[in-house]
């Protein structure tokens, strides 16, 4: 197997399981060191556990701790070497009517999904920048950009990772760095087992390929804007839905 | 060892691809030296990491000449 990302060094938020972990295992296997982080440190070790043979670690972050982040990356540079690809995957759902949802139903989502972005990208770009390369890839949602009833808040934090990740474009792409946002459509997660039958139904009359998506299919959309073959691809939102939308 | 002056000049012809006759006391970094916003910023970083300071937003602001640079330093500086 040719190893595109030998040399890189990952930090991919989220990895325990669904999306993070195909994530993990895909950037691991094409040479990158990655580092997988959860909430917990058993989750941490789990990481740890299943990526050993593939060069991969794992450490114990919340995403909405700005001082565990900076924390964490100081001590991954220190440890592995600067990061150079940033994989911003860790998110969460709080599904409600808008209705019925509360305000801390929203900023929640908000402060785990959208403003962990600004944090962990933040922490990373120093090094980033004295290295004159790097790779910040979000993973965002269909959702971000179509809607969809009962995600208002989980919308909104998508759709602002697309801005958010257009606007540093534009700020450091003079530096090299490249930073672009991976939106996936139904993906067959624990996340979307959560979703009612009725939502499951409806999503999946829409979708051109007729089937589910799967954890590798981000993956390897990840690992792509993360390979050198991307370096001229930035600010840019990559869906991969099977046709459920198309921009 | 070298003197502040001469460490913050090569910081700053590193950082900004300008002519050491190009650094004087009173070049300014946007006006005479070329540097955008985000040079700037790279600039105070590095000038961070050289004298193991931390300079504060509102503080980075005011520095916008070389001897601004140097001044700062030497008042704020450990070593």
């Amino acid at each position: 197997m040719t190893q595109p990302l030998a040399g890189e060094i990952a930090l991919v938020t989220g990895a325990s399981r669904g999306i993070g972990a195909a994530i993990a295992d895909t950037l691991a296997q094409a040479g990158a060191t990655v580092i997988g982080t959860a909430t917990s440190d058993a989750g941490a070790a789990a990481i740890g556990e299943r990526m050993a043979a593939a060069g991969g670690h794992g450490r114990r972050l919340d995403v909405t701790d700005p001082a565990a982040v900076e924390n964490l990356v100081d001590e991954i540079g220190k440890t592995f070497g600067a990061i150079s690809v940033l994989v911003n995957n860790a998110g969460i759902t709080r599904d409600q009517l808008l209705m019925r949802m509360k305000e801390e139903d929203f900023n929640v989502i908000i402060d785990t999904n959208l403003t962990s972005v600004f944090r962990t990208s933040k922490a990373v770009l120093r090094g980033m920048m004295k290295a004159r390369k790097g790779r910040i890839i979000s993973i965002a949602s269909v959702v971000g950009v179509t809607g969809n009833p009962g995600q208002a808040n989980y919308a909104a934090a998508k759709a602002g990772i697309i801005a958010f990740s257009k606007s540093l474009a534009r700020e450091i792409g003079s530096r090299g760095i490249t930073v672009n946002v991976v939106a996936p459509g139904f993906i067959d997660t624990d996340m979307t087992r959560a979703l009612s039958s009725e939502q499951r139904e409806g999503l999946m009359g829409q979708i051109a390929l007729g089937r589910l998506g799967d954890a590798s299919d981000i993956a390897h959309a990840v690992a792509f804007l993360a390979s050198p073959q991307a370096a001229y691809i930035t600010g840019e939102t990559l869906h991969v839905n099977g046709g459920m939308y198309m921009p | 060892m070298s003197t502040i002056e001469e460490r913050v000049k090569k910081i700053v012809i590193e950082q900004l691809g300008v002519k050491e006759d190009q650094v004087t006391a009173n070049a300014s970094f946007v006006d005479d030296l070329g540097a955008d916003s985000l040079d700037t910023v790279e600039l105070v970083m590095a000038l961070e990491e050289e004298f193991e300071t931390e300079i504060p937003d509102e503080e980075a602001e005011k520095i916008t000449t070389v001897q601004q640079a140097v001044d700062y330093i030497k008042a704020h500086s450990k070593d």
